[in-house]
């Protein structure tokens, strides 16, 4: 009988990226739901056109470089950045600047530096770092969380929509009527005008932990993120960097000086730490790869959270920490490199 | 307004002044070409064939650092050495100037039209032609780098290049 | 996570105590094993065919000193060793010879080998031997080591190293104990597990005459825990022989425990030099198998002609492991073993993970072949991603390898980098392509890699040499150009100093010998 050939090994591997995206999407489903619940349902539009502008952008770059789309598509990446990317944007955002945000994310963040795999910086952060420089105005409109007993505005669906397709609010609405800083601004403001960190907490913004909303937001990506873990999707190295570089410095300083300093736990549960510790740092590409190295990132990510967070002019620092240390990422993997068996350790004597 | 052509006006100035220096100090300080000529030589395959122009692989690797020569001379090296000489010098790989005529033929003496004269041995670059004068001559397969020097001096045309066993 | 040291009630261990080591990474796969040691070895019929490759072992081809049309017995010596890295090889069987010509064989590229084919008579005569055999413990080491050298035992794990040759090397060096391999980590194999429930004695018996050998004084047989049988009747025979030099070692289920520098790390906690072996490291390992082809060969003058092997997978009808004799065609044991299932579209000699897939089943049983695999195809597997820089398959090699960095380039032809980042070291086992979500076939790209900068590596040295031999032509060339201009110089003066009288008188016979 005769027999095809074929190289070793024979057996067919388990894992398949277009599954691991997947499962980082299920992971974001409870916190996708929480958003919604708490500062309504621009989240999903933002979600559905950033979704749209991701895979028409890849699509029409694969085509532009002479590839297949539909191979680039199956893969499910443009759908992870496009939810990542409708995370950080607050929930009216108009439809240019989602689409903007998208298009750089995948045409230039991507697909300039070579497509999956080849890209230096995480694509979500970058699309997000660009608009938010290029739209100060429209990516500060946040609105007040869902809480019962401060003022919500319950903006129905078709307002959303109007909001999120023209840009302009219903008529008895103004910007400044609906929009509210968020914890992390009142929180830096309010440090930074002198205000004690308790005198600050009292703020009808802060929540039992962190702010309003927020925290519990931050708490069902923590379910997404630990799930993630478990099914060895990301690895722990990342995120507890991330926790550890952010919250040991913030704790010494909480320790210092209490009265002047953010709780380590206001840090954790504020803004999108728990989003990046789990979601966004982890992105395979533009992290390190050695262990170690994940471990050194994650930290470095942190730190520059909490230090962007305490001195810098932006109340948070996620996106901007991480595309620092995704320029870091080369020189991590080099020094960090694992000892080959067989090879003499550095500092072995020959 | 005033302020912001004083920065423009400003960064210009060190501009320009920071373009001239670095143009004073590559003209003026000496490079250590030295180095460079070895890493250079080291990519050439060592053929010795002077198809490049230049007599034998270290005078074209000078020639490439004196910036006399392009990279693209060598067809011995084909595009490997090519690309390895753009890569270490960045400069934009060329195409070949010429194709390489046989890829790792070596060449080969009849011997029954050889009559003895030496004027391939003194030919051969590397020495690879054993003979003597009135003595049959033969070509060491394993030392012939496929230059094709010896082929024009034989008076008889018995040397052709065939590929090695 | 360490092995345990298992030591039976009744024999007394006096071994060193060392710190056990541990392995990075590997693979806990799915064994496949217990559907074919359900059953006892079942013994192969001598078939009507033997096909005999002359080169059953790593190093140069045998020579075969038979003619077409000889008539040979079971166990004769048919091709000799050539060279100084060569085994023999022995008929399996009594016949004719037929012929001595290509067959196909199982390599990884490339298909025919030449072989010596015996058509068996049936009666299975076998070749006079000595009436008496001495006791191999009254054998000096280099008379039983030739002895070894001449039943053509060679590695029976796969590498098939000549094994006299191996133990000729090892002597020289600083040896501490001997391991024997009985971990057989790959999944489906499951030969060397049966062979140590079946002929623990034999096993025994060769680790004996192999510490007698080496002069050692401490053997570690080293099975894995998922072979509870095997170790229980190891444990039995070795209660039963009572030699306190043996020790029976476990250690966990994980593929590629079972590599010889794996092996070694695990054991000893010494990692066996880059380019080196394990004698480097005090140590030297051999298969199972091996031990006992040698106790056979040693004790009882049958030369290495038949061997264990497993066959398996969802493309046979009844896998079980058989005995057969070497020669014998993979068609006719399949036949044997039920024959194919409709599901069999891949044939593979060996395992699944390292193992050389075959076009045609006329290949015949070698020294080297430990499984006979017919798997049906594997789900069609998407087409090949990119590298999305996971870091999986890092966690997963032996060697602490980087797989990414070395594909990357290997991509780029940077012959340079992947010798720093140790393509060298890779032993192929293929866990790094098994966890790749991107689907990228790391194993065959760096088989490929290897040959790549071996090739350069060549042509480097060439151009190196042309060089050496340009550079010397130049100084002959001047210190020819520098003699005459010196010869000339002294003859200038020599002519200046004997004044104008004598320059007249030469350019006088100059003038005399124009005219004549």
């Amino acid at each position: 009988m005769e027999f095809a050939r074929r190289e070793a090994p024979f057996l067919t591997p388990k894992a398949d990226v277009a599954s691991m995206m997947l499962q980082v999407l299920a992971a974001l489903i409870p916190a996708a739901l929480a958003h919604v619940w708490y500062f309504g349902p621009g989240f999903l539009f933002n979600l559905l056109v950033a979704a749209g502008f991701c895979v028409g952008g890849e699509a029409m770059m694969m085509r532009a470089r002479g590839r297949s789309g539909e191979a680039a598509l199956a893969d499910y990446s443009a759908l992870v950045t496009a939810a990542l990317l409708a995370f950080a944007l607050p929930s009216l955002t108009p439809w240019w600047v989602t689409a903007t945000g998208s298009l750089f994310a995948v045409v230039v963040a991507k697909h300039l530096y070579g497509g999956l795999g080849f890209n230096v910086f995480n694509p979500a952060m970058a699309g997000y770092v660009v608009i938010l420089i290029a739209f100060p105005m429209e990516m500060n409109l946040w609105v007040a969380p869902r809480m019962g007993d401060i003022d919500y505005i319950d903006l129905t669906i078709l307002q959303t929509v109007q909001y999120t397709l023209t840009g302009s609010l219903p008529d008895a609405l103004s910007f400044d009527a609906i929009s509210r800083a968020t914890p992390l601004d009142a929180m830096q403001s309010g440090l930074r005008n002198m205000r004690t960190y308790a005198e600050v907490r009292t703020n009808p913004m802060m929540g039992d932990f962190g702010g309003r909303g927020w925290e519990w937001i931050g708490n069902f990506f923590a379910f997404g993120g630990f799930w993630l873990l478990i099914k060895k999707i990301i690895r722990w190295q990342i995120p507890a960097g991330v926790f550890a570089g952010l919250l040991l410095p913030a704790g010494l300083m909480y320790i210092i000086e209490p009265g002047a300093n953010a709780s380590p736990g206001f840090h954790l549960f504020s803004g999108a730490t728990v989003l990046c510790a789990f979601f966004i740092a982890t992105d395979p590409v533009s992290a390190a790869t050695s262990p170690k190295g994940r471990f050194i990132y994650g930290c470095g990510i942190g730190f520059l959270i909490f230090a962007i967070r305490k001195w810098g002019s932006y109340a948070d620092g996620v996106a901007f920490a991480v595309l620092i240390m995704n320029m870091a990422t080369p020189a991590i993997d080099i020094i960090t490199r694992p000892h080959i068996v067989g090879h003499v350790r550095r500092g072995d004597r020959q | 307004m005033g302020s912001m052509w004083t920065a423009i006006f400003t960064i210009a100035v060190i501009a320009l002044i920071a373009g001239l220096a670095l143009s004073f100090a590559s003209r003026t300080l000496p490079a250590d070409s030295g180095i460079l000529v070895d890493q250079v030589n080291e990519l050439l395959p060592q053929t010795q064939c002077a198809q490049c122009g230049y007599a034998g692989c270290r005078p074209y690797a000078q020639a490439i650092v004196d910036g006399d020569a392009d990279i693209n001379l060598c067809p011995p090296g084909g595009d490997d050495t090519l690309r390895r000489l753009a890569s270490l010098l960045g400069k934009e790989p060329l195409p070949l100037a010429e194709q390489p005529a046989h890829v790792g033929a070596v060449a080969v003496i009849n011997e029954a039209l050889c009559i003895g004269c030496t004027h391939c041995r003194s030919a051969c670059p590397v020495d690879a032609i054993v003979g003597a004068h009135q003595l049959m001559h033969t070509i060491i397969e394993t030392e012939c780098t496929g230059c094709e020097l010896c082929i024009a001096p034989c008076p008889v045309d018995c040397i052709s290049m065939r590929s090695p066993s | 996570m360490p092995g345990r040291l298992y030591q039976h009630a009744k024999s007394v261990v006096s071994a060193p105590t060392y710190d056990l080591g541990t392995l990075h990474g590997g693979l806990r796969l799915q064994a496949h094993k217990k559907v074919s040691t359900a059953e006892p070895i079942q013994q192969v019929p001598i078939p009507s065919q033997l096909v005999l490759p002359i080169t059953q072992h790593a190093g140069d081809p045998a020579q075969p000193i038979v003619s077409i049309g000889e008539h040979v017995l079971k166990g004769q010596l048919i091709a000799e060793s050539d060279g100084s890295l060569s085994a023999p090889v022995h008929a399996s069987s009594s016949g004719k010879v037929v012929a001595i010509e290509p067959w196909p064989v199982a390599r990884r590229y490339g298909d025919n080998a030449p072989c010596i084919v015996i058509e068996c008579d049936g009666k299975d005569h076998a070749i006079e031997t000595a009436e008496s055999l001495p006791s191999y413990d009254i054998l000096p080491a280099d008379v039983l080591l030739t002895k070894i050298l001449q039943g053509g035992i060679v590695g029976l794990g796969g590498a098939v190293f000549p094994t006299a040759q191996k133990l000729m090397q090892a002597i020289t060096c600083d040896l501490e104990f001997l391991i024997l391999n009985g971990v057989e980590c790959e999944p489906y194999i499951s030969c060397d597990d049966v062979l140590m429930r079946e002929y623990a004695h034999e096993v025994i018996g060769g680790t004996q005459i192999l510490l007698h050998a080496l002069e050692l004084e401490v053997a570690y047989i080293v099975v894995e825990s998922d072979k509870p049988e095997a170790i229980r009747r190891l444990g039995e025979v070795l209660g039963e022989v009572g030699d306190a030099r043996l020790v029976l070692k476990l250690v966990p289920t994980i593929y590629p425990s079972g590599g010889e520098d794996q092996l070694v790390q695990l054991v000893t906690n010494r990692e066996v030099p880059s380019g080196g072996l394990p004698t480097d490291v005090g140590c030297l390992v051999q298969n199972v198998g091996t031990a006992a082809a040698i106790h056979k060969w040693v004790s009882h003058n049958e030369p290495l002609i038949s061997r264990v092997t497993t066959v398996t997978g969802d493309g046979v009808a009844q896998p079980m492991n058989v005995e057969a004799r070497l020669g014998t065609t993979v068609a006719d044991i399949i036949s044997f073993a039920g024959g194919y299932t409709d599901r069999a579209t891949q044939l593979i000699i060996g395992g699944p993970m390292t193992g050389k897939s075959v076009s045609s089943d006329r290949v015949p049983l070698v020294k080297a072949t430990n499984c006979i695999l017919a798997l049906s195809e594997s789900p069609a597997v998407g087409a090949e991603l990119p590298c999305i820089r996971c870091g999986d398959c890092a966690a997963v090699c032996p060697v602490q390898l980087l797989p990414q960095q070395l594909f990357w380039y290997a991509c780029a032809d940077n012959e340079a980098k992947m010798r720093l980042f140790g393509l060298t070291d890779c032993i192929e086992c293929g866990c790094c392509d098994l966890v790749c979500p991107s689907h990228i076939p790391l194993t065959a790209d760096f088989r490929m890699a290897k040959a790549r900068i071996r090739e350069l590596a060549d042509e480097k040295a060439r151009a190196e040499r042309a060089r050496v031999r340009f550079e010397a032509r130049n100084e002959r060339l001047e210190l020819e150009q520098q003699t005459r201009d010196e010869q000339l110089a002294q003859q200038k003066q020599a002519a200046r100093k004997a004044g104008p009288e004598a320059i007249a008188e030469i350019l006088r016979r100059k003038q005399e010998q124009d005219e004549d």
